[in-house]
């Protein structure tokens, strides 16, 4: 029977699905942060059980820790007991930790990919939504609660029912400046936050065929902000090049069986997708969010929506909330609407590509007056390349701070967080209320479109001189 | 895990779509490293005044008199949705809340829901309204939801029936260590993973 890439690589991970049991599914790369994990451990071994395949998990420190300095003593009591647990738990059960010290720390999402440890046709979870990242190499990867991570520790499998299939296909090529970032929150505009919710996705068609790994990364990244459970895009030789000797990617002749068997992981031409949706790219235009979701999102030659467009009253109340918390009015043009914070950074867009376009943008300018802009690269490795290239040197002679790796003011768990009524400009991916600092307000952007309103201190059409 | 067969309760209504987990326990309350305590920081930015959470908001319904002591939740479409922080559903347990009744939910904090004891009730769009309209016109209104027959019973006796995969029932009913039940397979993980092929072993 033809099969969705989904299909097929749940297919080859059931274990065993017992009568009136949800399916046993396994785990090939569990991965591991500070923040969702303490419960879990402690919860094995007040058990008394053991963490069966630790050669098979990876840990890294990210979410609470300092962008300013690389020591303990930077992080607040309580983050710091928990970054000292994890350190203390990786060292009990003998897992590999890359720690605030080791030089290919980052976050977990970054760092996972290019270490090789993400793989086409594997299981990958992780406590943590953005864990679809992963489903970029065509691995199936989702973000699990600290109860799952307890149970693949303990056991390396999960409980699973499977998903419902979706194929988004964005035909055509887009125009000069468009980003992964904007072609994945067009989606997310046109589907909606829940579009996704009980599918695993997969995106194809000639512009997501086009993306570089970095770029696919953003756009699974983003699978969960269309609560979809998985994002998942059909490996090629572009993901081979990428991971061809990188640390744990397979080599010598597993290498050479691993490219046979990814072969294989693309879904089949007559297998049949349980709904699907097309777009255009070349409609697709630099994209930004005016509200407190990201399918709140609309393009930069867009105005804030009216609400009295909106003919379902539950719709129109969240529009009517959104715009009371972002303190919008209704007809706004987009590129009137002034920031003073810049983030730069977080799983979604902190890899070297989204450095690259953003230096793009600040290289020879100066951020603009009452403007605080951060860049904060994704991992040690990033950091290190971007260094290599000049990068920092460009944001830091525009004003640009320049920062150590972590997830930062994507959740704003550490020092980086915005203050009430202030506007920012982030690569990130939630535009929650409160996410970055409460009372402050998110709108998420492509790395370009961030660099731009830094230094015109308001969103711009950056396919435009401005 | 708390065994879950049927309950009655106060419900509480927050009528409010897209309800995320950040909402719910926001992310400066994450640095615990254990599961308790979470509940007086449920929905701390709606709840409270202020940034330490000693101003109850008197706006917000879950401080207000007459929904003290609620253990029902009722809200809006797309509950849950955003980060996979299982800290959510350790809150609104925390809190004394035992089912969270909605149109939809998303998908992973359905499931931390689940492993938590917290019954995540789906229901029509308009059998929520209805319930959360007589829930507003009378103070006191008890709700009773019932695992075992599968419905929801509201205020004025409507009786609404709801579905869950047989699977998450059975484990909810007995309270089952999903962990104990699936290490009674330890035998087959392992042949499955002597068969993993090498390139992803």
């Amino acid at each position: 029977m033809a099969k969705t890439l989904y299909e097929k690589v749940w297919d080859s991970h059931v274990v065993v699905a017992p009568e009136g049991e949800a399916p046993i599914i396994y785990v090939d790369r569990h991965l591991v942060h500070e923040v969702t994990s303490p419960q879990a451990f402690s919860g094995i071994e007040v058990a008394g059980r053991r963490l069966r395949a630790a050669d098979k998990t990876f840990a890294t420190m990210d979410h609470n820790t300092s962008t300013t300095s690389a020591s303990l003593e930077a992080l607040s009591p309580m983050a710091r007991t928990q970054v000292e647990t994890l350190e203390r738990n990786c060292k009990e059960f003998g897992v590999r930790l890359y720690d605030i010290h080791h030089k290919n720390q980052g976050i977990v999402h970054v760092m996972g990919p290019e270490l090789g440890i993400t793989l086409p046709g594997t299981v990958i979870v992780c406590g943590d939504s953005h864990t679809a990242t992963h489903g970029a190499f065509g691995a199936l990867a989702f973000g699990i609660g600290t109860s799952e991570v307890e149970h693949v520790m303990a056991t390396q499998t999960l409980r699973q029912l499977k998903a419902k299939t979706m194929k988004i296909e964005v035909r055509g090529h887009v125009a000069p400046g468009i980003t992964a970032k904007d072609i994945v929150l067009a989606i997310i505009g046109k589907i909606g936050m829940d579009g996704g919710t009980g599918y695993v996705v997969e995106f194809c068609g000639e512009a997501i065929e086009a993306l570089t790994m970095e770029g696919r990364m953003t756009v699974c990244n983003m699978a969960i902000e269309m609560g979809a459970k998985a994002g998942m895009i059909a490996p090629d030789a572009t993901t081979a090049e990428y991971l061809k000797g990188r640390e744990f990617a397979p080599k010598g002749d597993n290498w050479q069986q691993a490219l046979a068997a990814w072969q294989q992981l693309k879904t089949d031409e007559d297998a049949v997708f349980d709904a699907s949706i097309v777009l255009d790219a070349k409609d697709i235009a630099p994209q930004l969010t005016w509200g407190t979701n990201p399918g709140q999102v609309v393009a930069i030659d867009q105005q804030v929506p009216n609400p009295e467009n909106e003919p379902n009253s539950t719709v129109r109340s969240s529009i009517e909330s959104a715009l009371q918390y972002v303190d919008l009015t209704a007809g706004t043009l987009m590129t009137d609407v002034s920031i003073n914070k810049v983030f730069i950074g977080s799983c979604t867009n902190s890899r070297i590509e989204d450095l690259r376009a953003a230096a793009h943008h600040a290289k020879g300018r100066k951020v603009a007056a009452g403007v605080k802009a951060i860049v904060v690269p994704g991992s040690g490795l990033v950091k290190e390349q971007a260094e290599a290239e000049g990068l920092d040197k460009i944001f830091t002679d525009a004003g640009f701070e320049w920062r150590l790796p972590g997830c930062s003011m994507c959740l704003a768990m550490n020092d980086d967080k915005l203050e009430a009524g202030d506007r920012c400009a982030s690569t990130s991916n939630r535009n929650f209320e409160g996410r970055q600092g409460r009372g402050s307000r998110t709108h998420l952007v492509s790395p370009a479109m961030a660099a731009a309103a830094a230094v015109a201190g308001h969103f711009v059409d950056i396919r435009k001189p401005y | 895990m708390q065994p879950f067969t049927k309950h009655t309760g106060l419900a509480v209504i927050l009528d409010s779509a897209n309800v995320d987990t950040d909402q719910i326990i926001p992310k400066q309350f994450l640095s615990k490293v254990t599961r308790d305590g979470f509940g007086v920081h449920l929905f701390h930015d709606w709840r409270y005044l202020d940034d330490a959470g000693d101003q109850p908001n008197p706006s917000f319904n879950l401080n207000k008199p007459r929904y003290q002591g609620a253990s029902i939740l009722l809200s809006q479409e797309n509950f849950g949705c955003g980060s996979s922080r299982e800290h959510a559903p350790w809150a609104l347990a925390d809190f004394g809340l035992r089912v969270i009744i909605a149109p939809s939910f998303a998908d992973i904090f359905y499931g931390n829901s689940i492993n938590n004891g917290l019954l995540p009730v789906r229901l029509t769009d308009a059998e929520v309204k209805q319930l959360m309209s007589e829930v507003d016109a009378k103070e006191g209104a008890e709700i009773e939801v019932d695992l075992e027959s599968l419905t929801v019973t509201s205020p004025s006796g409507a009786v609404f029936h709801f579905e869950i995969a047989a699977s998450a029932r059975h484990n909810l009913l007995n309270g089952l260590d999903a962990i104990g039940l699936t290490l009674s397979h330890a035998d087959t993980i392992a042949k499955y993973e002597a068969q993993i092929p090498a390139w992803r072993a």
